[in-house]
């Protein structure tokens, strides 16, 4: 189906393998096209309730393939690939995990921050190489790293360009865990099957106001809560939630 | 209420009237039938002593994604005059009740045109608005481009329209086109509330404020203020502003009648 990425869904949660290892998962004009397809089709499928993204081989993602493209626009690279992926990152009303199984460089590192959590391997690491040949973070790294970090480190970070293992990017709050390389898959697995069972309606509005919390005031956020609880006492989840509390059950949750 | 074939109409509790544009396997797309069915119901609507405010909305996928393009494709400049293609749309401005349109999905082209015939307009958070009419080598035609400029002003309606992009709920509403932005479950429901909240109003004084409005928008401030003047002696022959005035007097809610 894909030629960059591998799409498979298992277990209520979606697979989205970038797949060019010879190249540490590079970013291409391809890749872009099909990330945006590849997210889309999570989004819109019902029997997916959690998504990860992951690189096969030893990186994650070591960001723009350089190498090909002469003189291009930077600009429209972003506009026209970047931007629309991490746009449709966001917009999927479900949690999507970045599995960071390897180094994770530039946009590939930029990816991994518009996830909406980060489970490193203990080989992992994290890399802001844009200032190493002259560039900015891109692809939403300026909004989301000092949001992620604070300002003072992501500075750091943007600027001075250093490699961060992934142990130190657990100690200040980059990832949400750091495991084994040689259980991996599975804990990340399990973590994403947890994920998918819980109230995906309610993970969804979680994500879609706490995004939307960074541009807005007090009155605002306390507006859209009443919006979202109102929205999410509607669903069988919801029922389902109390029902289980009463009969002193654990829940069922169906993402309904 | 007459029967219908692209619109679904009726009237709900509590004086609200609910229309649903209803051609779902085109996105809502608007044809002349559509639009005569929508003119047909608004003019019963309005003279209904039951309804006191209209709310208009298609379905999530789209409001409406535009006018529809196959009726007229193959019609020339003179067939459209002889047409008057545009009478019926011209008529939706004479009513004179509240339009509340409840905007979800796409609302292109003549589907962003007929919600600029709302008086107030609610959107989802991902509603898209937009006039691509430039992309197929015409313009809006029912009101579009009049509308948008009065709305957000020359320079940012032309950029629109120019370009013929879609516009996100959150620029339209930051551009003063639409009133609010809400939860795409809760828009008809939240659109249905603030009608609700209408129709306990005087409906004289909404009626009257309506066309004063508009008035307000084509003239100067002083023949404005004329126009409102007369509109606000007006309001003193009704049995509204005596129960109205009465009711304040002795610090209880008023129970007006429309009369």
């Amino acid at each position: 189906m894909f030629e960059t990425i591998m799409y498979e869904t298992r277990a209520g949660v979606a697979w989205i393998t970038l797949n060019r290892p010879e190249k540490l998962n590079a970013f291409t004009s391809v890749m872009h096209k099909e990330m945006l397809s590849a997210l889309k089709m999570a989004g819109k499928d019902e029997e997916v309730r959690a998504v990860v993204i992951t690189g096969a081989g030893r990186a994650f993602c070591s960001g723009q393939d350089l190498g090909g493209s002469e003189n291009p626009d930077y600009g429209e690279v972003l506009r026209q690939g970047y931007n629309p992926m991490v746009q449709a990152l966001v917009s999927i009303e479900k949690p999507v995990i970045a599995a960071v199984n390897g180094v994770a460089a530039g946009a590939g590192m930029s990816l991994a921050l518009a996830c909406d959590f980060r489970v490193a391997s203990d080989k992992a690491s994290f890399i802001e190489a844009f200032i190493h040949v002259g560039l900015v973070p891109d692809s939403g790294n300026l909004y989301f790293l000092p949001r992620l970090v604070g300002h003072a480190k992501a500075m750091e970070l943007a600027v001075l360009g250093e490699k961060v293992t992934a142990e130190q990017a657990k100690e200040f709050g980059l990832v949400t865990k750091v495991v084994s390389d040689a259980t991996f898959v599975q804990e990340v697995e399990t973590f994403a099957v947890r994920l998918a069972n819980m109230p995906t309606k309610a993970i969804g509005l979680i994500k879609r106001y706490m995004n939307k919390s960074w541009e807005s005031d007090l009155t605002e956020v306390l507006e859209y809560e009443a919006l979202a609880q109102k929205t999410a006492g509607g669903t069988v989840d919801h029922k389902e939630g109390v029902t289980a509390f009463m009969e002193k059950r654990k829940p069922v949750f169906t993402g309904k | 209420m007459s029967k219908f074939t692209t619109i679904t109409a009726k009237v709900e509790e509590d004086g609200i009237a609910l229309i649903e544009l209803n051609r779902p396997k085109v996105l809502n797309a608007i044809n002349r039938s559509m639009v005569s069915e929508l003119l047909s119901a608004f003019e019963q609507f309005d003279r209904d002593g039951r309804v006191k405010a209209i709310v208009l909305t298609g379905n999530n996928r789209a409001f409406a994604a535009g006018a529809d393009i196959d009726e007229m494709m193959n019609d020339d400049a003179i067939t459209l005059e002889l047409l008057n293609q545009f009478k019926d749309w011209d008529q939706l401005h004479t009513i004179k009740k509240p339009i509340i349109g409840a905007v979800s999905g796409y609302c292109f082209g003549g589907g962003f045109e007929l919600a600029l015939c709302c008086d107030i307009l609610f959107a989802s958070e991902k509603a898209q608005f937009g006039f691509p009419e430039i992309k197929l080598g015409v313009m809006p035609g029912a009101g579009g481009t009049v509308k948008l400029t009065k709305l957000m002003g020359q320079k940012k309606a032309l950029e629109w329209l120019w370009l013929g992009e879609p516009m996100s709920a959150k620029e339209a509403h930051q551009h003063g086109v639409i009133n609010r932005v809400v939860a795409p479950e809760l828009v008809l429901e939240e659109a249905v509330k603030f009608a609700r909240t209408i129709a306990s109003k005087a409906p004289l004084s909404l009626r009257l404020i309506k066309e004063t409005v508009y008035k307000a928008v084509d003239d100067s401030v002083l023949d404005g203020m004329q126009f409102e003047r007369k509109n606000f002696y007006l309001l003193f022959s009704s049995e509204d502003q005596k129960e109205g005035m009465k009711a304040f007097a002795e610090k209880r809610r008023a129970n007006f009648k429309g009369k």
